[in-house]
């Protein structure tokens, strides 16, 4: 967090993109947008452009690395050399290898990885334009990306953030917020059973602050939720006309 | 080279952690013996040993004049590497750093950047041109587990410890070596859950059978400056106020003894 005085990210007591507190950016997810990933997502979270491909379970390659007994999620997060204002130079730093890491175990705790021995999911997480909270907005696609491949999974992961901006937590911080707020606690979390698979925590916050960054991110998480399983639906229902119907009830005959 | 960890010795730790015991006798809240020795290596601007049981770990500062980052031309630059070296256990290996040491060394970085420990703003020498970059490195000696807190604890001693060489370099503004600014004392305290029990201190067998790893790093100010959920496993929300809770106690003593073992060193 680099705080910063001369930057104004609160005017009158409002954030400066109009949100309230505890207000999350536009966010929309499609599934299934590649061909030839076994499973594919795309989110637009704000001004954030994020893709996630999956392939496998496949042979994991090296053979070292194989798991007698489970399948090995491996997530690699990547942030393309044009979606920041300075050219991000190709390949990992040490940001990305730490992210990947951290989206590879919050993963692995959702998919039934015991079906699947010796082999690799491999998800690849490609940011394309980054505007802030691009490891939530990865690990929540990258879950929808996953179950459109039609992994096992026990339940969907969101990603959220809050943080704190002059002295005020609020939800899912914006480009500056991030840039020049006070605080960033970043988490993933599997609705279903209530439990944080991924935590961080950069800045400076009181307990008080702490608990009230988490309540509003749970709760950004549970919509974020229903968002991933709309986008999912919307895949695979399919609309029926009266022919459709007519002919399904012969076949039932 | 993947270690094994034998299923008697698993049950057994399972059955004991079921009785709120460990296999080293201690309580689920406690440390190893903590040893800190600030100034170990005479070569770094400043250093420190810390051994937490057998755990046993240098971390270095060697300091250079250098250019500014662009975006903070008014200020010094931190950079902080770790290396696990294949003395330390017969699962590392040579090369570059792998995506262990590189969590480590950026969550110790973590708690001392974001906290504003070191008041970077002093070691600007001339605004875009020159400042003092300041290396922290860690060289793990002998891993028996919980390296982040040795490493945290070990960064801030020799953080504490060390002095500005400005004696040597023509370009810097003061004559005399003078201490590094330090403007606040981050402790990092990580807890281990194991099943359904929370544990401190985790030494390498409990490491080995552990779900789920949290990092909370506080300063004296009672604030919370760093966190990292690490491993497969989860944590409820509740669980994270009660590490937070017992993070900020724990990490009141251990600063008292990072400057209890400093100002011995002084004397």
């Amino acid at each position: 967090m680099g705080s910063n005085e001369d930057i104004e990210l609160l005017k009158d007591g409002e954030r400066l993109d109009g949100r309230s507190f505890d207000e999350l950016r536009d966010i929309n997810i499609e599934a299934g947008v590649l061909k030839r990933a076994d499973g594919s997502a795309y989110i637009e979270w704000g001004k954030n452009k994020v893709m996630a491909a999956v392939y496998g379970p496949r042979e994991m390659h090296p053979r070292h690395a194989q798991e007698t007994t489970k399948a090995v999620v491996r997530a690699r997060y990547n942030m393309a050399a044009f979606s920041v204002p300075d050219r991000k130079r190709p390949g990992p730093d040490r940001r990305s290898i730490e992210i990947s890491k951290l989206m590879s175990e919050a993963l692995e705790k959702v998919v039934f990885t015991e079906k699947y021995p010796r082999s690799v999911i491999d998800v690849f997480v490609e940011v394309l334009q980054a505007s802030a909270g691009t490891r939530c907005a990865g690990l929540t696609v990258a879950s929808v990306a996953l179950a459109d491949a039609g992994i096992p999974m026990s339940d969907l992961v969101a990603g959220c953030a809050s943080g704190k901006i002059e002295g005020q937590v609020v939800l899912d911080l914006g480009k500056n917020e991030d840039n020049y707020g006070q605080a960033d606690v970043p988490i993933g979390y599997i609705p279903r059973t209530e439990e944080l698979c991924l935590l961080q925590m950069d800045g400076n916050l009181t307990i008080e602050e702490y608990e009230k960054a988490m309540k509003l991110s749970i709760e950004a998480c549970k919509e974020i939720y229903e968002l991933q399983r709309d986008a999912l639906k919307k895949k695979y229902s399919i609309e029926l006309d009266k022919e459709d119907i007519e002919e399904l009830k012969e076949g039932v005959e | 080279m993947k270690e094994i960890l034998s299923n008697i010795t698993k049950d057994y730790l399972y059955r004991l952690l079921k009785e709120g015991k460990r296999i080293d006798g201690r309580d689920l809240i406690e440390y190893r013996d903590v040893q800190i020795e600030p100034d170990w290596a005479a070569s770094a601007e400043g250093s420190a040993r810390v051994k937490l049981g057998d755990t046993d770990v240098i971390v270095g500062i060697k300091m250079d004049v250098g250019e500014p980052f662009p975006d903070t031309p008014d200020k010094g630059v931190l950079t902080t590497a770790a290396e696990l070296i294949p003395m330390a256990s017969p699962e590392y290996e040579s090369g570059p750093p792998g995506e262990d040491a590189t969590e480590l060394a950026r969550v110790v970085d973590r708690g001392i950047r974001e906290s504003g420990a070191v008041d970077t703003t002093e070691l600007c020498i001339e605004e875009g041109e020159k400042a003092w970059v300041v290396f922290i490195d860690i060289h793990v000696l002998d891993f028996d587990g919980n390296l982040f807190d040795a490493a945290g604890i070990g960064a801030m001693t020799a953080l504490i410890d060390a002095d500005v060489p400005a004696s040597d370099f023509d370009d810097a503004k003061e004559e005399e070596d003078y201490p590094l600014p330090i403007e606040h004392i981050v402790v990092p305290t990580t807890f281990t859950k194991i099943k359904d029990q929370i544990i401190l201190d985790s030494q390498l067998e409990e490491e080995k059978i552990a779900d789920a790893r949290l990092t909370v790093t506080f300063n004296e100010e009672d604030e919370i400056v760093a966190m990292q959920k690490g491993l497969r496993g989860v944590f409820k929300y509740e669980d994270t106020l009660e590490c937070i809770e017992k993070a900020k106690d724990i990490g009141k003593e251990m600063r008292e003894k990072i400057l209890d073992e400093v100002e011995r060193e002084n004397i």
